[in-house]
């Protein structure tokens, strides 16, 4: 037996400077264009690394989403995964991380039940979402460890790995049992560029699709994961008021007119 | 909806940090809007010491577990430990401080309690029938509103947003929840602290950060002053972490961290959307800069042209000769 390393990828907007249509509290979709999470750049690279030092380790990717969502599994393939999975459920296309934590580890036992899974790898969070959470959300639902904000994975065998998450004040370096869920930051690589012989491969690849059913989901899964926390609507943050602006004379006059006011307002 | 309020308490190090306190703040900003109860959960090594630093009034009671294993953050551990503190209560909502450690504990809690999670919330309320609460997606350009239709909910506070609760009051009771840790999948191997001695960028009250205007590394020379100056975080944009000028861990921004100190001060950033998304709602933001046009100088709170060289030192000195008059 050799690893096996799925990694998530989700396809989110190529832009989070998106606009609400504040009557019907929804984000506009129209116009907008979709590629790989940026995030998730980095955990495909980390799978693809742990693959090249461990031969005959084996690479899935995994996404949940509607019909952009195959491009990105494409995408990974032409990054350095051997194979991808998308899984297509409508009624999870939402900002709801747990709802769609539980599709993607129904998802995973399906994986898992054909062939072992050790490690699954996420980004840091999706650029649209921005929860950042699901990584260990999955991993609840599969009772697997989990740890994010990881900067380094240290060693991997088929039965640990030794990871270095990053938290405020410093590192805690922790040992998971595999199989296991991490979420990785910007610091654990430089990603590649997705090589010629990855983009024929990307192109030829046969990628299955899943839905609901498939995975084991009925319709009264997704009311008790999918309602919970309802989303009521999308609004635009207010606008930052009006600034002032400082002048003076010089350099010297505009420093002590600012510092004028830091006081004042107690920032300072 | 059910009245009781949860709110976790998490150490760091041995200590209560500045978030536990913006949890109980949060928590009993909600209690009062649905005539609710506030309880708290001390989890660590020395949780029933901590739980007699928790002088905040307006908590009903306090469940502390206790255990050497709970000495570090392991998420397997914490989760067994508050699994037993909740066993048998019901809780309407359950709060936990927004850090790293406490956003994978409540991940990991929402899918064994099979309870919904929204993280990161800035604002949480109630009205008649619902808890209420909003968070911001797409790198603060939307904000989400949503409400709770179940029994229970998970929230993470975002961190800086709420104020700390006073600790005015006296402890309250502190029940003892017995606790012995089951197996783990994850064992604690170590801790490794910040190499420098700098204030962390995320709970930081005040930001000095500095960017491609510097024109170079030397140029976080002046930022630093200015930052011990006014006892704040070193912050950077990509441009400067991308030309080495200094360590990622200082990147703010879409790739970096998003911040909201009440001080921010941008020198020599430009203000790209990928910056502002960082740290676009932070209290009050100044912005220094030699291009009155650029996009940081028009969402700034305060706004100074000039040469970053000339001004920054000039602002540093202003603030000390003003502290020692």
């Amino acid at each position: 037996m050799s690893l096996h390393i799925v990694v998530c990828v989700k396809s989110t907007p190529t832009t989070v400077n998106i606009s609400i249509d504040e009557t019907a509290g929804k984000i506009k979709t129209a116009g907008l264009s979709y590629a790989m999470n940026p995030f998730d750049e980095y955990a495909v690279e980390e799978a693809v690394r742990i693959k090249e030092k461990n031969p005959g380790a084996v690479v899935t990717a995994l996404s949940l989403g509607p019909e952009h969502a195959e491009a990105v599994l494409r995408e990974a393939i032409a990054r350095g995964a051997d194979k991808a999975v998308w899984l297509n459920i409508p009624e999870c296309d939402t900002h709801n991380s747990y709802g769609t934590s539980h599709a993607l580890a129904q998802a995973l036992k399906k994986i898992h039940a054909e062939s072992p899974v050790h490690l699954v790898l996420f980004g840091k969070n999706a650029s649209d979402g921005n929860a950042g959470v699901t990584a260990a959300q999955i991993a609840g639902w599969l009772n697997w460890p989990a740890a994010i904000s990881v900067k380094k994975i240290d060693s991997i065998t088929e039965a640990e790995t030794i990871v270095w998450r990053a938290i405020e004040n410093g590192v805690d370096v922790l040992k998971l049992k595999l199989p296991a869920c991490v979420g990785t930051i910007k610091e654990i690589n430089e990603p590649r560029l997705p090589s010629l012989k990855g983009k024929m491969a990307s192109k030829k690849a046969v990628i299955p699709k899943w839905t609901a059913a498939e995975v084991g989901l009925k319709a009264e899964d997704f009311s008790s994961t999918l309602e919970p926390l309802k989303i009521e609507k999308f609004s635009a943050p207010p606008p930052r008021p009006a600034g002032l602006k400082i002048e003076g004379a010089s350099a010297a006059e505009k420093a002590k007119k600012l510092v004028d006011i830091l006081i004042e307002r107690k920032l300072v | 909806m059910e009245n009781q309020i949860l709110a976790v308490c998490l150490p760091q190090q041995g200590v209560l940090p500045s978030s536990a306190f913006e949890v109980l703040s949060a928590a009993k900003n909600l209690a009062s809007q649905s005539q609710g109860k506030v309880f708290a959960a001390v989890i660590g090594d020395k949780a029933q010491e901590l739980a007699k630093g928790l002088t905040v009034s307006g908590i009903e009671k306090i469940f502390a577990a206790e255990h050497p294993k709970l000495a570090h953050n392991n998420d397997e551990i914490y989760a067994q430990a508050l699994s037993k503190i909740i066993e048998g209560k019901k809780f309407g909502a359950i709060l936990f401080p927004g850090t790293i450690f406490g956003k994978s504990l409540a991940a990991l809690m929402s899918a064994r309690l099979k309870a919904g999670l929204a993280v990161d919330i800035a604002e949480i309320g109630a009205d008649s029938s619902k808890i209420k609460a909003r968070r911001a997606a797409y790198s603060g350009n939307a904000l989400i509103s949503l409400h709770l239709t179940q029994e229970t909910a998970l929230f993470t506070v975002l961190p800086m947003v709420f104020p700390q609760a006073e600790k005015t009051g006296s402890a309250p009771e502190t029940i003892l929840v017995p606790f012995e840790p089951a197996e783990s999948k994850m064992e604690y191997v170590s801790f490794q602290p910040e190499a420098s001695s700098e204030i962390d960028l995320g709970t930081a009250e005040r930001i000095v950060s500095g960017g491609r205007g510097l024109g170079n590394a030397e140029g976080f020379k002046v930022i630093r002053e200015l930052a011990g100056t006014l006892k704040a975080a070193v912050g950077a944009s990509r441009a400067a972490v991308d030309a080495g000028w200094i360590p990622y861990s200082h990147q703010v921004g879409l790739t970096g961290k998003t911040v909201h100190p009440k001080l921010y001060f941008a020198c020599g950033i430009s203000g790209q959307i990928q910056h502002l998304a960082g740290m676009s709602s932070s209290g009050t933001i100044v912005a220094l800069n030699p291009d009155p046009e650029c996009p940081m100088m028009k969402t700034a709170s305060l706004s100074v042209v000039g040469d970053l060289y000339e001004l920054i030192p000039l602002i540093t000195a202003e603030i000390k000769k003003r502290r020692g008059g």
